[in-house]
């Protein structure tokens, strides 16, 4: 292990958060009303990662089986919720929670075993060291597409619903007359990261691989990571988006192929 | 022998309608907006949920896929729908004779959607609707936004239509003239049931 990664002292970080508390003063002085919101993420982001260090080191310490997966679960679980709360018009009921966590589980969970078994091959597959951090960045960008496609969905579903029912009536089938909908909300849903994937190394160094080269992995080595993680969000993505876009048109209709919006929730929660 | 039967329909406020349309027969609707008439048409469609049975030729609506029926139970929305740019791609078969009947020619299958009145475009509603050869016709308000002269185009046409074909039809109009024109019989829809007028 080539590790030549500075620590970080207290005092470093303290300056750090000095130029964020900066930025909070300037927003005050704006009046663009959101100063308070800028220092409580910043305050979250402080606990939020810290707790996740001392998980992590339990974690990696342990690597206990069933502990990583209740980890990988927590992490679901709240993937899940970051869906829903991204939707404008969410499924009522345990769809509207159930319907994106489904998706994201199915297409997460399978190929980040998946990577680890068959392409990384860490002793054992589970090793925390790499199933969490794999987990976590295809959750991260699984999460966006996911709500990006199911938002797009029910809102133009909304919104187009006489169109929807007028094809019904020329007694097209549920699938036909959604159609056009779901395809431009799969599309919506994957654009962001085949952009990322356009974009990356050029435009952006991506985090995990500046992490690595801070960290004192080779520069190549790095890159390599950095592909295989591209390639498995994307795939990630892709499926979870597809997979999410048909539940999500699916449950739009009953089993007469009738359009049944009253089970998409009000804008904004309000009953 | 086509005839249309709604059995103990329930829908929103309106509760347990019977109507028997036989075929060759035009049924025309009135009643105050809200009075549930478009529900009635949209339930008898199966577009939205609602209790009873609807039979066409003895047939429930459950016997078959709900495109199916849909196909057979031909429904003119008030205000017609269009997806695409041009009107022929919504067209899967073309009669012209038909088109000539309502005043437009099959050239008409070259317009741009966006750039037709309001009439025409309910008037190619109501062709394209003809071209899925439904056994029964659910009209709402099918010349409410047309004029004089092709309003009689279109119920001469939809006239000759159920004759010939043996067709039921449900008609919902406001205009009392135009009910006297055509209706074999006069039903209001009034306090969740139908009434004879």
């Amino acid at each position: 292990m080539n590790n030549t990664v500075i620590p970080l002292t207290p005092l470093d970080l303290a300056i750090a958060a000095g130029l964020v508390v900066l930025l909070a003063l300037l927003t005050w002085r704006l009046r663009l009303g959101m100063s308070g919101r800028v220092l409580i993420a910043g305050a979250r982001t402080v606990v939020q990662l810290l707790l996740l260090g001392i998980v992590l080191k339990y974690l990696f310490d342990t690597r206990h089986l069933a502990l990583i997966a209740l980890i990988a679960f927590v992490m679901l679980a709240v993937a899940g919720r970051e869906v829903m709360a991204r939707q404008q018009r969410p499924f009522k009921g345990v769809w509207g929670y159930g319907l994106g966590t489904m998706s994201m589980f199915i297409s997460s969970f399978a190929i980040t075993v998946f990577a680890l078994n068959f392409i990384v091959g860490p002793e054992p597959w589970y090793l925390p060291q790499y199933a969490i951090p794999l987990l976590g960045m295809m959750l991260g960008n699984t999460m966006t597409g996911v709500a990006l496609t199911l938002d797009h969905l029910t809102q133009n579903a909304w919104q187009q619903r006489a169109i929807i029912e007028q094809r019904l009536m020329l007694g097209e089938d549920w699938h036909s007359a959604i159609r056009d909908i779901s395809r431009q909300s799969l599309r919506t849903g994957l654009i962001p990261i085949v952009n990322a994937m356009a974009a990356a190394g050029i435009i952006s160094i991506p985090g995990m691989m500046t992490g690595q080269v801070l960290a004192g992995s080779s520069p190549m080595d790095a890159a390599k990571y950095q592909i295989l993680i591209m390639f498995m969000i994307t795939a990630g993505t892709g499926f979870a988006a597809v997979l999410s876009s048909w539940l999500g048109a699916r449950r739009l209709f009953d089993e007469r192929q009738r359009l049944r919006l009253e089970r998409l929730q009000p804008p904004n929660g309000a009953a | 022998m086509s005839e249309l039967r709604l059995e103990k329909l329930k829908v929103a406020h309106l509760d347990s309608v019977d109507l028997v349309v036989k075929a060759a027969e035009i049924v025309c609707l009135s009643g105050q907006s809200g009075a549930g008439k478009s529900l009635l048409l949209r339930s008898i469609a199966d577009i939205i949920p609602h209790g009873g049975l609807v039979y066409l030729d003895d047939c429930s609506s459950l016997e078959c896929t709900a495109p199916q029926w849909r196909k057979q139970v031909g429904l003119l929305p008030a205000e017609s729908q269009w997806w695409l740019d041009s009107v022929g791609s919504h067209f899967t078969e073309v009669d012209e004779a038909l088109f000539e009947r309502l005043g437009l020619s099959a050239g008409a299958l070259q317009w741009q959607v966006s750039r037709c009145s309001t009439g025409e475009k309910q008037r190619l509603a109501i062709l394209r609707l003809l071209a899925n050869k439904p056994k029964c016709l659910l009209l709402d308000e099918p010349t409410g936004s047309l004029d004089p002269e092709n309003t009689k185009r279109v119920e001469r046409l939809i006239k000759q239509i159920a004759v010939e074909g043996n067709i039921p039809v449900l008609w919902v109009s406001h205009s009392e003239e135009q009910i006297e024109r055509i209706a074999d019989r006069h039903v209001v829809v009034r306090d969740g049931g139908l009434f004879t007028a």
